[in-house]
């Protein structure tokens, strides 16, 4: 049986989809230097997975990267975002910048704006594809008044 | 970036066609595209008036919330009811446009020009973020330090949204009927 799009799609999203992958990770990490950050570069992450989605079904993409891999993912970004801000009581208030600032222009530049940046995109990536997965996951249908949830689609009457 | 004015006009009054049609065509999947297109070319403006950080943010979000909208209104061939007079919506729209057009033509008079603001909080950004915090894109050390508070509040919107629907579509622990 064959799921998904057809082979065409499937080949160049196979293609295309690790490069994505890597401008993601290059829009985030140079956020405090170029345009970016960690939101676009996670959004950009995420539509990667969601290209790959897209053309072969849900089945290859979980077998990939499982829901609760994600989860924890999504966690560990928040956490990792709120201890950032946390790490500012060391120097005495909340959200301070105690790390070294560096130079000017270079990729060590701006205390803790790199580490925000890559909590902020490993949390919005994650969280992306993970709501766009279960949105895809479910049916929902709206009928007679009634909200019902089905998981395939022979099940819809 | 020294765009002169019609450029401005041209864009801006498709956005506003765009959305129109938006508004008005029978068939979900071409009021779609036009949505799309408006999104396209406020990314477009975004860039011209030098905010290339929302142009790349604005690019990528709505190309996530056209795949969800689309994905939400095939299969299904839903067309819009549109058994009620336009005559009304269209009156109704000229009139807040045109209101709209006048405040903004007002208000040209009022507010200081575009970019020559005389605030004093974004000077001292564009004076601090090179110089103290080492920097260079002004926007993220705006963002993630001078005003990380709203970030981490925005941090937490996301997080509780994808929480909830987690919850709502999950597969364990719903009650058999």
């Amino acid at each position: 049986m064959n799921k998904g799009m057809s082979e065409i799609v499937k080949t160049i999203s196979k293609i295309v989809s690790p490069f994505i992958i890597i401008f993601g990770i290059s829009v985030i990490f140079y956020g405090h230097l170029t345009p970016g950050g960690g939101f676009p570069g996670g959004v950009i992450i995420s539509a990667s997975f969601v290209i790959l989605l897209l053309a072969y079904g849900k089945e290859k993409i979980l077998s990939k990267l499982s829901l609760y891999k994600s989860d924890i993912l999504h966690d560990i970004g928040a956490l990792m975002f709120l201890s950032v801000a946390l790490a500012g009581f060391i120097g005495g208030t909340f959200f301070l910048n105690i790390f070294d600032k560096g130079k000017l222009f270079s990729l060590w530049s701006g205390g803790n704006l790199i580490f925000s940046n890559i909590a902020i995109g490993l949390k919005v990536g994650t969280s992306l594809f993970l709501g766009i997965i279960l949105l895809s996951m479910v049916r929902i249908v709206y009928k007679e008044n009634k909200i019902e949830f089905y998981e395939k689609k022979e099940d819809i009457k | 970036m020294a765009v002169n004015f019609g450029f401005h006009v041209f864009l801006l009054v498709m956005m506003i066609i765009g959305s129109l049609v938006a508004i008005f065509s029978r068939k979900l999947i071409s009021s779609l595209v036009s949505l799309g297109t408006v999104g396209m070319l406020l990314s477009i403006y975004f860039l011209i008036l030098g905010a290339p950080d929302i142009a790349i943010t604005q690019l990528v979000v709505e190309i996530l919330a056209l795949i969800i909208l689309l994905s939400a209104i095939t299969g299904r061939d839903v067309t819009a009811d549109m058994t009620t007079s336009k005559v009304y919506a269209f009156l109704f729209i000229f009139i807040f446009i045109v209101s709209i057009i006048t405040f903004i033509t007002y208000s040209n008079f009022i507010f200081p020009e575009f970019g020559n603001t005389n605030m004093r909080v974004g000077k001292e950004y564009l004076y601090l973020a090179p110089l103290k915090l080492k920097a260079a894109n002004v926007v993220t050390a705006i963002v993630l330090d001078f005003r990380g508070y709203d970030t981490i509040g925005e941090a937490t919107v996301i997080f509780t949204a994808i929480i909830g629907v987690m919850v709502l579509l999950r597969k364990k622990g719903k009650k058999d009927e």
